[in-house]
Order: C-alpha cells, then structure tokens, then sequence
C-alpha cells in the first residue's frame, strides 16, 4: 500500500481538554503526525481541525476512526481525495544586511510573499502556500541566515459546495437543519504554487 | 429547587437507578459522603482499597449488565483506581468512577493530595469530566451514565472538585442528552448484511466467532437462531464464554492461545468466519499474518474503529450485534454442513483437550470439574488471571451469559476477589465462586474484611500451587525451566480466613474435595478453601507467543517443547 501524507478535517466541540485529548490519542496509538492546526470554525461552538499524517491507507482509516471515537469529535473526514485548497502560513525572521536587504526583497516579491517588519539587520517575511511553496522559499532564505521561523501547519478546505464536514453534519443530526446559504461568488482562486 | 452538587450528583445517581456504589472516603470527597444517608436507596460498599472498588464496580457491571459506580477521594484514591478503570476500559465494562477533587481554587498548585487524574485516565477511560460547576453536574451525569453503558461500554470518570459538591445550584434534571459527537451506529447497512447472508448461504465451512460483545448485546437468541438454522459451529472467545451454552451441540469450546486445539484448527481450516461482537484479539488469534488463512471473514461490531484494526475484513458490520443478526437471520437459509462437521467431530476426536489425567496428585484441573459437578454449573465464576482462570476456562462449563467473569484484556491478577465482591452484590441469589491463584489472591487479599462486613457468601477456592504459575510456566517452557522470582511464599490462607472471620477448609488430598465443595456451598456465609495443588503443573493446549493457531503443544511432552525462535517469540 501506499504511503502519503493524508489530511484530516475534523469539526471539534469547543471545550478545554480537547486537543489534549486527541495529541493523546494520537501518541498513544503511536500515529504519525505531520502537522496539526486548531481555530474556530464557521459555526460557534465548534472549532476546526486540520492534521496532517502520514501512513498507507489501512493506517489512516484506523486513526479516523479511533479519533472519531473521541466524544467530542463531531465529525472528522479524509479530504486528501478531494484536492482540496490547501494553505499554510510562515513567519521567517532572515539577517538582512544592507548589501542582502534588497536581494531579499526580490526573491519575496517572487514568491507573491510580504515583509510584515523591517529591521537593522533582520527582517521578517510572511508567506502563505501549500507546503512545496513554503519549503522552496525557506530554502532561498536560509543562505542569508534565518534567525528564527515559525510555520503554522497545513489548513485546507474543498472546493465548491458546502463542505464535507457541514452538509453531511446537518443531514445526520436531528436537529433542525439550516437553510444552506447559497454559495457565495468565489474569489477568483490565486494561482496554485 | 436548589440544591448542592452533591445532592444534585445524589439525584442523578438515584434517577439511573444506581442501587450501589463501591467507594472509599477521603477528605475531597467528605461533602459527599455527608449527603449519602439522606439517599438510603443507595448501597455503600466500604472497600479496604480503592482498586477494588474499581474491580468490584466492573465485576457487578459484568455479572447485572447494569452501569457500576465507584467512588474514591482525590490523589492517591483516584490513582488507585486507575488499575480497575483500566481493566474496565480494555473489557468495555460500563463503570462511572467518580473522584474527589480539590477545591477549585487550589486546582493546580499541587495542593495537598491533588492530582490530574482526568489527564492521567485520558487514554483509559471512554470519556471523562472534570465538573468545575455545580450547575453542569446534571447533565455530566447524565452524560456520564449514557456514554458509559451505550455503544460499546466502557468506563467514564467524574472528577468533582470539594467545593463543587458544596456549591448550591437550581437543580434541573436534563431530559435530554445532547451528543452530537457520540452517537452510536446501531443497525448495520443492509447492503454489507446482505452480502454477509450471501456468504453465509455459499459457505462450505463456516465457523462462527462469539465475543463479549453478544453479551453485552444480549443477543443469545439471535446467536443460537443463526448458529442453528445455517447449521455454523460457534466457538467463542475467552470473553465470550457462556454467550452461547457450552453444552449445546453446535458448540465448539473458545480459541486462542489456551484454547480447544479442535476450535483452532476449525478456525484455521474455515472458508467464512462470522465474528461477532469480538476484536481479533493477539491471544485469540496466534500470529495475525497465519489467522484463518483459508477464510473470507464477516465481522460485526458496534465499534467501527474495531473493524480492519487487526485482521483484514472481507464484510465489515457495524452496528449493534442483536440487530445486525436479526436482519442477518431473516436472511439465512438452513443449511446442513454434514462434512464439515465429520471433519470437526474427527478433530474433536483427535485433541482430546480438556482430559483430566489420570493421577492421585491433587491437580488443578480436577479441583474445576468437581466445582462444576458440585455446583452443577449453576454459578457466577469470578476467577484471577494466570493458571487459574484458563483452567477455570476450561473445565468449568458455561451455560449462562456472565457466568464466568474475567479479565481479559488487561489480565490484572487480584481481580477475583473484588470482582466477586461486585457480582454478589449485583447478584445476591447466585452462587459466586471465585476461583483465585495464590499469586493473585494475595494481591487484593484485604477485601476478606469487606466481605466479612458486607456479609457476602462467597465460596472463595485457592489453587494453590506456590507459584506465580502461568509465568512459571512460560520459564518451563520457553526459558529452558530457570524459575526466576516465582517461587512464592504465601501465608497460610486457612489462619488468615480465620483472623477474618471466615471459615475455611485447607485440601491436599484428592478424595477431599468433593466434601469440602460441598461442605463450601452448605455454609451459610463465606468460605475459603485452599486447594494446595501440584506446584508444577500446566495449562494445555497452549499456542506458544507469536505462533499460529494450529501450532499448539497439546501435552506436556518434554521433547516437543522447544524455546521459540527469537522471530516467533518477537510476535508479528
């Protein structure tokens, strides 16, 4: 069987403990975790999961399942098939000298990047992208010297329609469900990295 | 009307129909007990350690299939609980353990007998609570008891900080359970049963395997309607002993590594396995990679994530086994399978397991036949983990649901005697037997006193052999016979009864037993029997660590047993 790098999208109460409860899990049954990001998501109450692991197929159906035990896991789906929008964000603190300053800014201005802070001898660059995007970028930057660097993990949605997590939600619930709002226009989507 | 968190926790308890909680006071937990007498329908049970209330809240979930509740103030009370919720959690035992905590504004200070035990039982337990409000105890009881006895059971922990049990709120008892995360998938998809019942229907060599979960199901008529119509041999597993009777004629004893060589070798040699309500456990099945290699396998189980976890599955049910086999059944045609079972009957014929040998020693094995004539099979038989409980397993005949309680998948010796404690409890008109090692017994062995408190007539049988036997075993059989560290010396179990207070009987003599079984079971009251036994005997047909099923040694043959190669002994 193959080995790739899935994700997951999993739709979690928001309440303490929860990502304790599923880096627990996760650890426990000895899963490999790529990435994971955590922040609400479009319904209150709720937070959105993105995770990233790795594993052949029979590995990754067990981690959904075992997390989709967790009680308050509402919903957790595999997207990978779907090829979905995925994007992740990195903050690269790079030595800048005034010799270096300008290259920099050149090599940012390719990758459609932003320098969000400027300083004597460093500045920070921003740049959001699938994970290729973000690593080539690294990969220009570290000959000036990359002092510090923080990356958020990888946040997807699907394209089109409502959502894998939402429509299917409302269809299993006995709750009254809610009229879906017609999709909005959709931004032109920026060219794939 | 408003109420304290205790009283409010009291209700909810009341309103579940709790009848007895197995508990251990403390100082986080006082406020409580100051609010239990003004609740006189519930039982306190005083255990002598908090894991037994643990254990004891388990045994009673397994022998009334009802939710068991323990109780234990914080810090060390909860962590001692954590060996019986653990044992819960790997048997899917429905238990609601609550936990004394400290106030709340002390909660992370490391105060005086505080610890995190909601984080320490994460990975233990179904789900648990941490209540930092008065107001939301309702509905986490509620919540509590739902998850815990529905879907596939397991033990859920409250954890109740002392100024929380003080705390006066207005107490609304919630009428309804909003999970949206927890919903259990009850039927299963008829397009999967279909195709089972297809299978089924072709099969030349269907063997059926039971777990626990037709117990908890309670699916026995289900299980015996399919095993009979469609003619399929059921063979259980350790668990699910007694959830078709061992009596029957379709039965085929129980797999795994100390099972029937006959049930092995039907399980090896099938072409459709139906398993239900099991998990493919490593001690069930042998080497994953060698199981049922001929077999396309139905598996059903309540628990999706269960499904594909061990062994590959060729139709996967989820859904609650009695009515998967309901819509299973009606789609079953009778069937007779005359040569298959020639071939099982020939097998049967074959491995005589299960013999007792002829000897005038005193053996174990004999000591479990005579407990079955004696008792003609009519009793609750809570046993330890080791030795004891195979031969428990084995020579002993399960006719009845619950009627043989163990741990299995965790294998905690010292589960006997409190896990006793509980199913007498839950069932006082049953005999309890409990059939313990001396190794085990001597592990929980201060629960004599909750016994002899509670008044609970528990036929207690030591089998006695001075060793920590089913490892000694293993050092005979695969450490080329060097019996390092279980020689055991015990007390001597007749003078400790009797320091309790209760009465007991010592047996060396094989002619004895019979009189002392029922000499046991005419007393009114506890009695222990210490049965001292060849120290040197062992449990057979056993299918050596990391072997396939049919690789079993049948006899203890010194020649035929050879230490397993590092490969074998390395597992899969």
């Amino acid at each position: 069987m193959k080995t790739v790098k899935h994700t997951l999208v999993a739709l979690v109460e928001d309440k303490p403990g929860v990502l304790n409860r599923i880096a627990s899990l996760l650890r426990r049954r000895n899963f490999n975790i790529e990435s994971i990001a955590v922040g609400h998501s479009e319904q209150p109450g709720l937070s959105r999961m993105t995770m990233v692991v790795g594993g052949d197929d029979a590995r990754i159906e067990q981690v959904r399942k075992q997390l989709d035990k967790v009680v308050e896991v509402i919903k957790i789906v595999d997207i990978t098939d779907e090829e979905p929008v995925a994007r992740e964000l990195a903050l690269i603190k790079v030595k800048a000298t005034p010799s270096t300053r300008g290259e920099i800014i050149q090599i940012v201005d390719i990758f459609r990047a932003n320098i969000v802070d400027v300083a004597m001898d460093s500045l920070i660059v921003e740049v959001t992208g699938d994970e290729d995007k973000v690593d080539s970028l690294i990969e220009l930057l570290r000959g000036f010297g990359i002092k510090e660097l923080a990356r958020t993990g990888r946040i997807a949605l699907t394209r089109g329609g409502a959502g894998p997590l939402l429509v299917e939600e409302a269809k299993e619930t006995k709750v009254p469900r809610q009229p879906l709002k017609p999709p909005r226009e959709e931004a032109e989507s920026p060219p794939d990295w | 009307m408003k109420k304290t968190g205790a009283q409010i926790l009291c209700e909810c308890l009341v309103r579940e129909g709790v009848e007895v909680i197995f508990g251990y006071p403390g100082g986080a937990v006082l406020p409580l007990y100051d609010t239990l007498p003004q609740y006189p329908t519930i039982r306190h049970i005083l255990v002598r350690h908090e894991q037994c209330a643990a254990h004891a809240a388990d045994g009673y979930a397994r022998a009334t299939g009802r939710t068991g509740v323990c109780l234990a103030t914080s810090g060390p009370g909860a962590t001692n609980l954590v060996t019986g919720i653990a044992n819960a959690y790997l048997d899917s035992s429905p238990v609601v353990a609550i936990t004394g905590q400290v106030a709340t504004p002390f909660i992370g200070k490391d105060a005086f007998q505080e610890i995190d035990i909601t984080g320490i039982t994460l990975p233990i337990t179904k789900h648990n609570y941490l209540v930092l409000n008065a107001k939301d105890m309702a509905r986490v009881v509620r919540e509590a008891f739902y998850i815990a006895g529905n879907g596939r059971p397991g033990p859920v922990l409250i954890d109740i900080p002392r100024d929380v049990f003080q705390q006066e709120a207005e107490f609304v008892y919630p009428e309804k359970i909003d999970l949206p995360g927890y919903r259990p998938k009850l039927f299963g998809h008829p397009a999967q049963i279909k195709k089972a019942a297809e299978l089924i229907n072709a099969a030349q060599r269907p063997v059926i395997i039971a777990g626990r979960g037709v117990i908890i199901s309670k699916a026995f008529d289900e299980l015996r309607e399919l095993a009979e119509k469609a003619q399929i041999p059921v063979i259980t597993t350790l668990l699910g002993i007694g959830c078709f009777p061992e009596t029957h004629v379709l039965s085929f004893g129980w797999l795994g590594m100390h099972g029937m060589a006959y049930a092995n070798k039907a399980v090896q040699d099938a072409d459709v396995i139906v398993a239900v309500g099991m998990r493919f456990d490593d001690r069930a099945t042998g080497m994953v990679s060698a199981f049922a290699p001929k077999a396309q396998i139905i598996h059903i189980d309540i628990d999706p994530a269960e499904i594909g976890k061990n062994v590959r599955v060729d139709v996967p049910i989820v859904g609650d086994v009695k009515n998967v086999l309901q819509a299973l059944n009606a789609q079953v045609i009778p069937r007779e399978h005359m040569e298959w079972f020639s071939q099982l009957e020939q097998w049967r014929e074959e491995h005589p397991a299960l013999t007792i040998r002829e000897t005038d020693c005193l053996i174990p094995q004999y000591v479990i036949r005579l407990i079955y004539e004696v008792t003609r099979g009519d009793a609750i038989v809570v046993t330890g983990v080791g030795q004891n409980q195979m031969w428990a397993a084995q020579f002993f005949f399960y006719d009845k649901p619950n009627s043989l309680i163990s741990s299995g998948g965790l294998g905690t010796m010292g589960f006997e005697l409190p896990g006793a404690i509980g199913a007498k409890v839950g069932c006082p008109d049953e005999t309890v037997w409990c059939i313990a090692g001396d190794g085990g017994f001597q592990m929980t062995i201060q629960e004599l006193a909750t016994i002899v408190q509670e008044g609970l007539d528990i036929k207690i049988a030591i089998i006695n052999n001075g060793f920590l036997g089913m490892v000694r075993q293993w050092q005979q059989l695969f450490y080329g016979r060097r019996y390092v560290h279980t020689r055991l010396l015990g007390p001597d179990f007749v003078k400790v009864a009797d320091a309790y207070g209760i009465a007991a009987l010592r047996v060396t003599d094989k002619k004895l037993v019979t009189s002392a079984i029922e000499r046991a079971m005419d007393h009114r009251g506890p009695f222990l029997i210490d049965f001292v036994v060849e120290p040197e005997e062992c449990v057979f047909p056993i299918v050596p660590p990391g072997a396939a099923l049919t690789q079993f040694i049948e006899m203890p043959q010194e020649d035929k047993i050879s230490p397993p190669s590092q490969q074998q002994r390395g597992g899969r």
